[in-house]
Order: C-alpha cells, then sequence, then structure tokens
C-alpha cells in the first residue's frame, strides 16, 4: 500500500503544479508569452499568505483570499509595466523582458526584506491523518486538493460561461477580429493576468501550508516544472494544464519514493524534452503547421 | 515526339485534417517550357508548389523530377535536385545585403568546409570568390549590381520580387517555381518582369511553372496553363483554348478578375 | 592568400594589449585582483562570443549556455586534478567534452523553434548540474578543489583564437547559411541549406568554446560547484549577447567587457547587482530591442564615421 500513499502525495504536490501551470498556460495561450515572471507571483503569493497568517493572525481561508488578491494586483501591474508594450516585439525581445522581470522582482524582494526563510506554522489546517482502507492518508493533503479542484472548477466555469471567459478565449484565437468585434482587448489580457496569478498565489499559500519553508528564491524552480506542466498537457489548453500538473507530481513523487531523491529535479526536465521531441503539441494539443 | 518530361505529378493529393486541398492533381512539364497555373482565391496553386518543393509531404501521388521520385524530400534536397522557387509573399532575408541574399542560395553549390573557412585555408578564398563572381553576375541581368550592399529589407517593392527571383536563380535550377511574380507590381514593371522571365529562360535553359493572378501575364507568356480550383483540376491547354472554356469562365465568376476585361 | 586589413589590424592591437598587459603583471604594477579580473573578462567575452554565434547568428535561442561551461570546467578539472594532465591538454578535453554534448542536445532540441528550444535548453543545463551535484568522484555539492593555472597568456591566446575562428566562420558561406537561417528558416531551407546541419554546428562550436572557458574558468579559482554553473550564470552569459546587440559581435565583446567590470565592482552587492542587471534588460528590451550595437560591427559604424566625415568636409 506504500506506493498508493506516494501517489496521493503525487497529487497533492501535482495539485500545486497545476495551479500554477494554468497561470501560465492562461497567459502563452492568449498573448503568447512564456510568463517568467510567473514563478514569482507564487513566490509573493506565499508571503502574503505567511504575513496574513502569521501577523494578522488571520485562518486559512481569508489568508487564501488576500493572497490571491494580492497576486492579481501583482500580475496585472507586471503586465501592465513590461508586457503590455511588447506585443508587437519579437518573440525574443518578450521572453528576456519575462526573464528579466523574474529577475528583477527576486531580487528586489531580497534587496528589501532579506534572502533568509521563513516557516509557516504548523496548524494553519487540522493535521490529522486518516486511515481509508489500510492508507494512511494526510488530512491536509486531501484538503489542498479539495481546495485546488474548487479553485479549477471555478476557473473553468468562469472560461466557459461568463462574458469575461468568452472574451478571454476570443482574444486568444483572433486578437484583431476580437477587437473588430468590440472586445476590449487590453482588459480581457489583464483580466487573464489578474486569474492566473490567483491562482498562482493561491498554491503559493498552498505550498507554504503543505512543506512550510518558503524564501524569495522559492520560485524559480517549481515556475519552471509548472510551465513543463503547462507543456506536457499541451499550452494554453486550461485541462490540460491541469492533468499535466497531476502527472508532474506523481511522476517526481515516485522517482523520490523509489531512491532516486536528488535526481528528483531532472525528471521534470526529461519529460519535458521527451515531450517536446515526441509530442510538442503536448498530451491534449493538435499539431499545427506553420503557413508558407 | 516529346522527350522524357521534367517534371510529372501523378495523381497528386493531401489532405489536412479532413479536408482535400488538393485532389488527383495531373501535371506534366518537358523541358524549357513556360506554363501557368491558374485558379481563384484558395484554389490550391501554392499548396502545389509548396508539395513539389517539399514543405508539405503529399497524402496521395507522386511527384516525378527528371524521372525520379521526390515526395517526401525535405525542401533543402529537393532544391539541391534542381528546384528552385520564389513565394507569394517575399521572404528575402532582410538583414543580408543584397548580394549576400544570392550568395546564400549559391550556397550549395561551394564546396569549401567549415573547416577551410574557419582556417582561412585558401579553399576558402577560391571558393568565396568565385560565390562571388556568379552572384554579381545574377545581380547583373537582374540590374541589382549597383545595389548590392544595400540591405534587402531597404530595397523598393518591385526590386525586392525582382531580387527574389534572382536569388531562385542562384541555387541554379533547372526548373523555377514562381509564386506570382507580380503581384503589387505596375503595368511597366509588370512588363519589364515579363521581358526578364522570358530572357531567363533562354539564357539558362530553365522550365519555368508559374502561379499568377495576372491574366495578361500568364496569356501573355505562357504555352500551356492548368487551371485549378478548390483543388481540382478543371482546365488544361492554351491560353486561347482556356479562355473560352466555359468551366474556367464559371470558376472565375464571382471573382475580381474577369478574363476578357483582361485580354 | 589575401587576409584582409581587418584581420592584421586585429592580430596587431591584440599584439599590443597582450605586451602591455603581461608587462604590467610581471613587473607587479597589476596586482593580482586585476590580472584575475582580466582573466575573467577573457573568459566572459570568450562565453559571450559563443554564445553570440548561437544566438545572435543562427537564431537559437539557447538559454542554458552554462550547462556547457560547467561541462568545460568539470572535464577540465578532472583532468587536471584526478588524471594529473597537462592544463592545456585539459582545455581541449573540456571543449571537445561540452562539444560532443552539445551534439548530442542540439540533435533532437534543435528543432524546437523559439519559447520551446528555450526551455529546453535550459532544462538541459539542468540536468547537467544535476548530473555533477550527485556525482561524488567530483565532490557533489561541496564542489571540486582546483588549482589555480590559469594564466593571462592562456586565457588571452584562447580568446584571440575564439575570436578569429567565429568571426572567419561567420564571414563565410557557413555563417552566411546561419544567418539566413535566423532571417527565415523557410526560404533558407528552399535555398537549399540544410538547416538542421547549420544550426546544430553552430551550437557544438558554441559550446565548443564554452567548454573552453569553462577549463579556464576552473582553473582561475580554487574550488567548483554546481551552483555556480545554475540558470543566473546562463543568464549572466545571455544579457552580454543581448545587451551588445543580437548578430553583434564586438557588441558582445563590448558588453561582455563593461558588465564584467560592473559587476566586479558591485561584488559586495549581489543584489543590487542583479537588480541592476535584470532593469538594463528589460528597459533595453522595451526601449532599444536590437541591443547596443544591433547587428552591426564597431568595424562598420567606424566606416560610416568616416564617410560621413569625408562627405562633411
Amino acid at each position: 500500500m506504500e506506493w498508493l500513499q506516494q501517489i496521493i502525495n503525487g497529487i497533492s504536490l501535482g495539485s500545486i503544479y497545476a495551479l500554477i501551470a494554468l497561470g501560465y498556460t492562461m497567459v502563452y495561450g492568449i498573448i503568447k508569452l512564456i510568463n517568467f515572471a510567473h514563478g514569482e507571483v507564487f513566490m509573493i503569493g506565499a508571503f502574503t499568505g505567511f504575513v496574513a497568517i502569521v501577523h494578522f493572525e488571520l485562518s486559512f481561508v481569508p489568508a487564501l483570499i488576500i493572497a490571491m488578491f494580492t497576486c492579481s494586483v501583482v500580475g496585472v501591474l507586471i503586465e501592465r509595466i513590461a508586457y503590455k508594450r511588447l506585443r508587437e516585439s519579437t518573440r525574443i525581445a518578450a521572453l528576456i523582458t519575462a526573464i528579466g522581470m523574474s529577475l528583477f522582482i527576486q531580487y528586489l524582494f531580497i534587496y528589501f526584506r532579506g534572502a533568509e526563510p521563513e516557516a509557516y506554522p504548523q496548524d494553519v489546517l487540522p493535521e490529522r491523518t486518516l486511515d481509508i482502507f489500510g492508507v494512511k492518508v494526510s488530512m491536509q493533503a486531501l484538503l489542498i486538493l479539495f481546495i485546488s479542484i474548487v479553485l479549477m472548477i471555478l476557473l473553468q466555469f468562469i472560461v466557459q460561461k461568463t462574458k469575461i471567459g468568452r472574451a478571454m478565449r476570443a482574444v486568444s484565437y483572433d486578437k484583431d477580429a476580437a477587437r473588430l468585434m468590440g472586445i476590449n482587448v487590453d482588459n480581457t489580457i489583464s483580466a487573464t493576468f489578474a486569474i492566473g496569478s490567483a491562482l498562482a498565489g493561491a498554491a503559493g499559500v498552498i505550498f507554504g501550508i503543505y512543506y512550510t519553508k518558503i524564501d524569495p528564491l522559492m520560485g524559480l524552480i517549481p515556475g519552471l516544472k509548472a510551465f513543463v506542466a503547462a507543456v506536457l498537457g499541451g499550452i494554453g489548453i486550461i485541462p490540460g494544464a491541469m492533468v499535466g500538473g497531476f502527472i508532474l507530481g506523481i511522476v517526481e513523487t515516485l522517482v523520490s519514493a523509489a531512491g532516486f531523491s536528488l535526481f528528483r529535479d531532472a525528471a521534470a526536465f526529461i519529460i519535458l524534452i521527451l515531450i517536446l521531441l515526441f509530442r510538442p503539441a503536448g498530451i491534449f494539443g493538435k499539431n499545427t503547421k506553420e503557413k508558407v | 515526339m516529346k522527350e522524357q518530361p521534367i517534371l510529372e505529378l501523378k495523381d497528386l493529393g493531401i489532405q489536412f485534417g479532413g479536408l482535400k486541398a488538393v485532389d488527383k492533381l495531373n501535371m506534366t512539364l518537358y523541358d524549357n517550357e513556360l506554363i501557368g497555373l491558374i485558379g481563384p482565391n484558395g484554389a490550391g496553386k501554392t499548396t502545389v508548389f509548396n508539395m513539389i518543393t517539399g514543405v508539405y509531404t503529399p497524402t496521395e501521388g507522386d511527384i516525378v523530377f527528371r524521372g525520379e521520385r521526390i515526395n517526401g524530400l525535405p525542401p533543402f534536397k529537393v532544391t539541391r535536385k534542381g528546384i528552385s522557387r520564389t513565394f507569394q509573399n517575399i521572404r528575402l532575408f532582410n538583414d543580408l545585403s543584397v548580394l549576400d541574399n544570392v550568395k546564400v542560395a549559391n550556397h550549395s553549390l561551394a564546396g569549401h568546409s567549415v573547416f577551410s573557412s574557419m582556417f582561412r585555408m585558401p579553399k576558402h578564398f577560391i571558393g568565396e570568390r568565385e560565390m562571388e563572381l556568379k552572384s554579381m553576375q545574377l545581380l547583373k541581368i537582374f540590374e541589382l549590381d549597383g545595389l548590392k550592399d544595400e540591405l534587402a529589407k531597404n530595397l523598393p517593392y518591385g526590386m525586392q520580387r525582382r531580387l527574389e527571383i534572382a536569388r531562385a536563380l542562384a541555387a541554379a535550377p533547372k526548373l523555377l517555381l514562381l509564386d506570382e511574380p507580380a503581384a503589387g507590381m505596375n503595368p511597366q514593371e509588370t512588363k519589364e518582369l515579363m521581358d526578364l522571365i522570358h530572357f531567363v529562360r533562354k539564357q539558362y535553359d530553365l522550365t519555368i511553372l508559374l502561379i499568377e493572378h495576372d491574366m495578361r501575364l500568364v496569356m501573355g507568356i505562357c504555352e500551356r496553363i492548368y487551371v485549378l480550383d478548390h483543388g481540382q483540376l478543371i482546365a488544361h491547354g492554351t491560353g486561347e483554348e482556356i479562355r473560352n472554356d466555359p468551366k474556367v469562365i464559371e470558376a472565375y465568376l464571382g471573382e475580381e478578375v474577369s478574363i476578357d476585361a483582361q485580354s | 592568400m589575401k587576409l584582409s586589413k581587418r584581420f592584421w589590424g586585429f592580430i596587431i592591437a591584440a599584439l599590443v594589449i597582450y605586451a602591455v598587459v603581461q608587462v604590467l603583471i610581471t613587473t607587479g604594477t597589476l596586482n593580482p585582483f586585476y590580472s584575475n579580473t582580466l582573466i575573467f573578462i577573457c573568459i566572459n567575452i570568450m562565453l559571450a562570443v559563443s554564445l553570440h554565434l548561437v544566438i545572435g547568428i543562427t537564431g537559437q535561442f539557447s538559454i542554458g549556455h552554462a550547462g556547457f561551461l560547467a561541462l568545460g570546467a568539470y572535464l577540465s578539472a578532472i583532468v587536471t586534478m584526478k588524471l594529473h594532465l597537462p592544463f592545456i591538454l585539459a582545455l581541449i578535453v573540456g571543449g571537445i567534452v561540452a562539444a560532443f554534448a552539445g551534439l548530442i542536445v542540439g540533435i533532437p532540441t534543435l528543432r524546437l523553434r523559439g519559447d520551446y528550444l528555450a526551455i529546453a535548453t535550459l532544462g538541459f543545463a539542468e540536468i547537467i548540474r544535476i548530473i555533477f551535484l550527485n556525482i561524488e568522484y567530483v565532490g557533489g555539492a561541496a564542489g571540486m578543489q582546483v588549482k589555480h593555472m590559469t594564466t593571462w597568456t592562456y586565457a588571452f591566446i584562447s580568446l584571440v583564437i575564439t575570436i578569429i575562428i567565429i568571426s572567419n566562420f561567420t564571414n563565410s558561406r557557413h555563417g552566411r547559411a546561419c544567418i539566413a537561417i535566423r532571417e527565415d528558416e523557410i526560404a533558407a531551407d528552399a535555398m537549399g541549406i540544410n538547416t538542421t546541419y547549420y544550426k546544430v554546428l553552430a551550437f557544438v562550436i558554441g559550446a565548443f568554446f564554452a567548454g573552453i572557458a569553462g577549463g579556464l574558468y576552473a582553473h582561475n579559482f580554487y574550488i567548483i560547484q554546481p551552483q555556480n554553473f545554475g540558470f543566473l550564470k546562463s543568464f549572466d552569459i545571455l544579457i552580454f549577447v543581448v545587451l551588445g546587440g543580437l548578430g553583434s559581435l564586438s557588441g558582445s565583446v563590448i558588453s561582455a567587457i563593461l558588465l564584467t567590470l560592473v559587476s566586479t565592482f558591485l561584488q559586495e552587492y549581489p543584489e543590487t547587482r542583479m537588480i541592476l542587471y535584470s532593469v538594463v534588460l528589460i528597459l533595453v528590451m522595451l526601449y532599444r530591442p536590437q541591443g547596443l550595437m544591433g547587428t552591426k560591427e564597431i568595424t562598420d559604424v567606424v566606416a560610416n564615421l568616416r564617410s560621413k566625415r569625408r562627405e562633411a568636409s
């Protein structure tokens, strides 16, 4: 039954990746940019949640909401300050700016606050172990999974059923046509950043609760891995990001469990390279050809 | 009476998704011919070019070039076999000079190795000088030699079109595919271009296949014309035959180009 | 055979710079801190120029150059410290192994475009780093002791060779093929250029010189650790190329010199340095995306100025 437990751990980890990956995928879908700074939004979410819980003594749900709100503001600011001007420039210029933005946030944060890590308190969520048919499952893992799934359902609802969701889909399909149809493209892109960043903020708080330790550079690696998850599922496709996140979480946990914990971080990149080679459009993507 | 064809398309077809972009296309080109490929917008003309040059792999049928089946070859190998092309929307190397644009196409004819270039061996200098001479010859023919150091992106539109043809010729093709060479040109430029196409065909002993929207150009210079509509061949013959073919007239109804008005 | 005036000008300038610095070092006018900085500048220029070939010339956006630096560093350190073979051999081994890795990495990944290639190269660099982290033979996370063997002479000669070979490559039919790929890959393919071959070739040559730079780098410090070769190192190299101007060799040389000096003076304030770097990078992308020099070389600029002056007089 050991491996079943590992898979459940993997799903919890995967739900964090999935939440971050959703932001990557939404932003990529709409402006074709890998938002490298997304990992930093995740980090800011973790710290906001920490401050809310430790200094303002709020409970989990208000802290989560505050972190999500703060992150959506940060996300929109990043977009308005840096990315908006880059819509007509080359892909390389946009990508370099995103990398620059990511490092800028990291080191500005360190400059003002220092690089030392913080530890989330242990008692934010009830820590109990449930025994389900002989499998020991931590309450926390289940709650995390539950919250992630609620957020993902909420996202699907927004994208599929609301006016702003329709606008987002229209803009990602054809920006110019959407503009001609009277959609405010700038606001729609900002809304995409706001929603994606809120999810990353939620992932930050959940990460803090689950793994306890947070630090200013924590965004880089989970950010990159979440990007891998987004590519794995098919970039630009929302359910793809979720599935990609879960798969990546499970694979990583199994690699650690098999005794290769030091190579855990390499697993994501090996998956990335394999998927890019054999199915570059991802699990749910369609292969498209460049027009000549 | 006719010798072996230079290019044969046999029941050629391609599907994108469920859509047949080109279906059961048969064409035969002989040495030194100048053939037109016309059809309304979206008929699949450029797709035919893309299949011949290896950009797309056909899903059905064969492409036979000088007796050899070439479908499935990557574009650079097709070019080295002797088929060269221009593009509908000009695709020059914008940040390279006019001369370098032509030299790039000359590339596979030169023999000096990476090693000899890195260490500036005699072979490098000989090879590069030869490329320079050949490229300058072509630029002279196209009257672009005075602009050889200008960046391609700074040329006026008509000259960019000419440079693209010069570049295609630099790859030393036997068969030249021109995709709407006169698009966007004024009547004077079009006339000069027609003369130029005639001239290079003779000079380089070429077979030319030409996609064109400008009916005057096609009727004026092409010996035979193939007409494509909705991916299918609907007519084939001389300019006179095509002009009077009811199927062609029907296909073009509703297009802004009226055949009678142009001829 | 004719070698251009430019070539001889470059050689003479190089000889003069070499002699002056060497005299200053032997007479003790330059203290070890400054001579080390000069060596470091040479290494950084080599890294910048080798990445310039991949990104600036061939247009392949690779952001994992530190991976090849790491390979060169570790392999050369193994040759000198474990096998006790000469330094010069170590440098060559480092270069060859890095080039070989470039070949293995390049063949599959260079089919990818733009963003995907960037992430894949970053991923490969991380994998290389993680592998060294897990090999006890080279000290794992604690790192590996390396003797200080890099001298001004080694560094400068390697630099001159790197620049000559990469510039010779660029100014030949092979380099033009690479630039054509950067400009329009489909058109380059249609003109008979084997695009995969040239993309991989540029990548391999770039990796080779990054590997040599790695050997010099390892033997310029007393210890190498996997953490020296993370994403931030790749980013440092990237910013040289981007700031200098994508496509300009002299641009990457100039920005490598400037930024190495800046970061030497900001050594005590690493956060300030990173904030400065990232702000500069963002501003350059927003307001001058072609970088310092664009695709021009310093020689073009000088020639332009001269002809303008002639017109004026």
